[in-house]
């Protein structure tokens, strides 16, 4: 096991991207192809509370005036959702590459760190996830599963499936449901399957995006070293915020297992998944897509798939759906800024999307990412339509499908 | 200006607390440490007082699991110096280890006269604040405890400072410097070090390792621990069940009858 023996700090990462080196980067130099067009203001969730939304970034950062940037806080507001980065003509990585760098900035320059945000870093840092609880109570969760879930440093064996079960699915009660619903599917699935347990830290969020460079490198480095110790064949995920991590920055560290989120994962499994939903539901679900899983990744199809297989799922669409959804409001450090946007009477994404799903008169808001089941319950029961609407995790309406 | 912190590690309590087979102590076995909170609040108060009068702050600690990683980070936010009391079991009690941070910092050349000496007005294995106390004690200084404010006349050589006290009561002191000060709070929370500051400070920085003088007893009693006990398991909460009327009239009947009433 990887104790913490030698602190919590480990030996400094390759050289990273810079607003600084910017340039020397092809993802750099493409940032200085904009066309001042505003696409990405326009389609920033927070883009009319931003006194520097991304276009005028990109305008002050060629006249050499970024410094002014960073004495607004308003790129605090950036969730990380890709909005922008999708929607860029030119096809700049704003919310991969700019974006960040210059939050960064701007953080080092607050007066205060939101103080939220700054406990959910250190936090991070010391115990591995943002909650600041004990990393000796990660895979307590397993207990309770009601399926053996095997953790590898206990039976290092190789193993099928290495499953990335990520912070809030192993600490928060909500997400610990959820966590107990993977394993009873992958079970009934006979799945061969198994978790880091207490060796597991978080990913680093979506990597830089939310702008701590340092804490995400050590982290990730932490992480490969563990997964350097055992063999698989393929991690599944049911973080799209790991799943991100993973597949876009732990590159950098030579990460090139095979990877997938948990529901393209089910969905390949369909043929003989599919029998074994016998519970009729008789219900209307709409699903949200996740920033990073839908818009960045492109996972689109699967997880409504895996909603319509359920005998008596009625599946209707927001509004935004797919590449325009609306983000949940927790990228990019947003998870822990709720307090700071209330703050300053912002309004709160989750609160604008749960109104959208609510609109479509749906019974069931299905999300796949665990910072969801939090932010639109907390969202439903601010607005006063708990009673109206509940929230599941897809695997979660399957597992009640299968009645495992 | 010449500030020195004493910063000490505390059991992290995000893990339970277990105790040792002789039932003497904690078992260590998963037993982590955090820098006091309290002393990071000294830390920053020495920080914020080093921006706006200029000068040095130098973090002084005992030696402890992950002591390390708490003074590469004191470095990262600008600390100019950071030392390591190198020798003691690190299981030194409050008054012991107030002994040999005071007997180390007058051992080393040059260190004292400091302008402020600063620590956590209490700490979780210090629940009475003694360290701040016994360090002036023995450095025959000045001492002042739960402070909140601090500012400083270079110039005349004082310090006046804001003692918290039961009640929400309030004094303002004025203290002559030299002084050693137990921080409550400091005038901002401790600010964050982005970690790639603290990897960069520990390539670019060393910690340095002292060595306490050899311990001339000087009158400190180490108080051996005969037994450590879980604190006892009370009865739970009662929860009171009804109409806001109901729970007010049991609230009444249950006041009553304690005599509370």
């Amino acid at each position: 096991m990887v104790t913490a023996n030698h602190g919590v700090f480990s030996p400094p990462a390759p050289p990273d991207i810079t607003l600084e080196n910017l340039t020397e980067f092809p993802e750099g130099r493409r940032v200085l192809t904009c066309i001042q067009c505003g696409t990405c203001a326009g389609t920033c969730p927070y883009g009319e509370l931003m006194q520097y939304p991304p276009r005028r970034i990109i305008g002050m950062l060629r006249a050499g005036e970024l410094e002014k940037v960073f004495t607004s806080d308003s790129l605090l507001n950036c969730v990380a959702c890709y909005a922008c980065t999708a929607k860029c003509p030119r096809g700049i990585d704003l919310t991969g590459v700019l974006l960040p760098l210059v939050k960064e900035q701007v953080l080092l320059r607050l007066p205060e760190m939101p103080a939220e945000l700054q406990k959910a870093l250190e936090n991070k840092l010391r115990y591995g996830n943002p909650m600041g609880e004990s990393p000796r109570k990660r895979a307590a969760w397993v207990k309770t599963a009601g399926v053996p879930v095997r953790i590898l440093h206990e039976d290092p064996r190789p193993v099928d499936v290495l499953w990335f079960v990520e912070c809030y699915s192993s600490y928060y009660p909500r997400g610990q449901q959820c966590a107990r619903a993977i394993a009873k599917v992958f079970h009934a699935l006979g799945v061969d399957f198994a978790i880091l347990g207490n060796e597991e830290k978080c990913a680093g969020e979506c990597g830089r995006l939310s702008w701590e460079r340092g804490l995400y490198n050590t982290l990730m480095e932490y992480n490969m070293l563990v997964l350097g110790k055992y063999q698989f064949k393929r991690i599944v995920t049911s973080c799209p915020h790991a799943y991100d991590a993973f597949r876009y920055r732990y590159t950098a560290l030579k990460f090139n297992y095979d990877l997938m989120h948990v529901a393209p994962f089910l969905a390949q499994h369909f043929d003989r998944l599919k029998p074994m939903l016998k519970r009729k539901a008789s219900c209307t679900v709409t699903y949200h897509d996740s920033c990073c899983l839908a818009r960045h990744s492109s996972v689109y199809e699967e997880p409504r798939l895996l909603l319509q297989a359920i005998p008596g799922v009625k599946l209707v669409e927001m509004t935004h759906n797919r590449v325009n959804t609306i983000c949940c409001g927790g990228g990019g450090g947003g998870m822990w800024l709720d307090t700071y946007y209330k703050a300053k009477g912002y309004e709160r994404l989750s609160e604008r999307r749960v109104k959208e799903a609510i609109a479509t008169g749906a019974d069931i808001l299905a999300v796949a990412c665990p910072y969801e089941i939090s932010r639109f319950e907390d969202a439903l029961k601010v607005l006063g339509y708990e009673k109206k609407m509940i929230v599941r995790d897809i695997v979660e309406l399957l597992a009640e499908a299968m009645e495992v | 200006m010449k500030i020195i912190v004493l910063l000490k590690m505390v059991p992290d309590v995000v893990e339970e607390l277990e105790l040792a087979a002789d039932g003497k102590a904690l078992d260590t076995e998963f037993l982590r440490m955090i820098a006091n909170e309290l002393d990071n609040h000294a830390l920053e108060e020495a920080l914020l007082l080093k921006e706006k009068y200029s000068g040095t702050v130098t973090v002084v600690a005992l030696d402890a699991p992950e002591v390390d990683d708490a003074l590469f980070t004191a470095l990262a936010k600008g600390a100019d110096q950071a030392l390591k009391i190198t020798d003691g079991d690190g299981t030194l009690g409050t008054r012991a280890g107030a002994y040999r941070l005071a007997q180390t910092i007058s051992s080393i050349p040059g260190l004292l006269p400091a302008d402020l000496i600063l620590t956590g007005a209490q700490a979780i294995d210090d629940l009475d604040g003694l360290t701040a106390p016994l360090v002036s004690h023995l450095l025959r200084l000045p001492q002042l405890g739960i402070v909140t404010k601090v500012s400083v006349d270079t110039t005349a050589g004082v310090a006046t400072v804001l003692r918290e006290f039961p009640g929400g009561v309030r004094g303002e002191y004025e203290v002559k410097l030299p002084a050693v000060l137990g921080i409550q709070a400091a005038k901002k929370p401790p600010r964050y070090v982005p970690v790639a500051k603290v990897r960069a400070a520990m390539k670019s920085q060393a910690i340095q390792s002292v060595v306490a003088p050899t311990a001339a007893d000087g009158g400190v009693c180490l108080l051996p621990v005969e037994e450590m006990t879980k604190p006892e398991v009370t009865e739970h909460a009662q929860m009171l069940q009804g109409s806001p009327e109901e729970i007010a009239d049991q609230l009444c009947e249950i006041l009553a009858a304690r005599g509370l009433l």
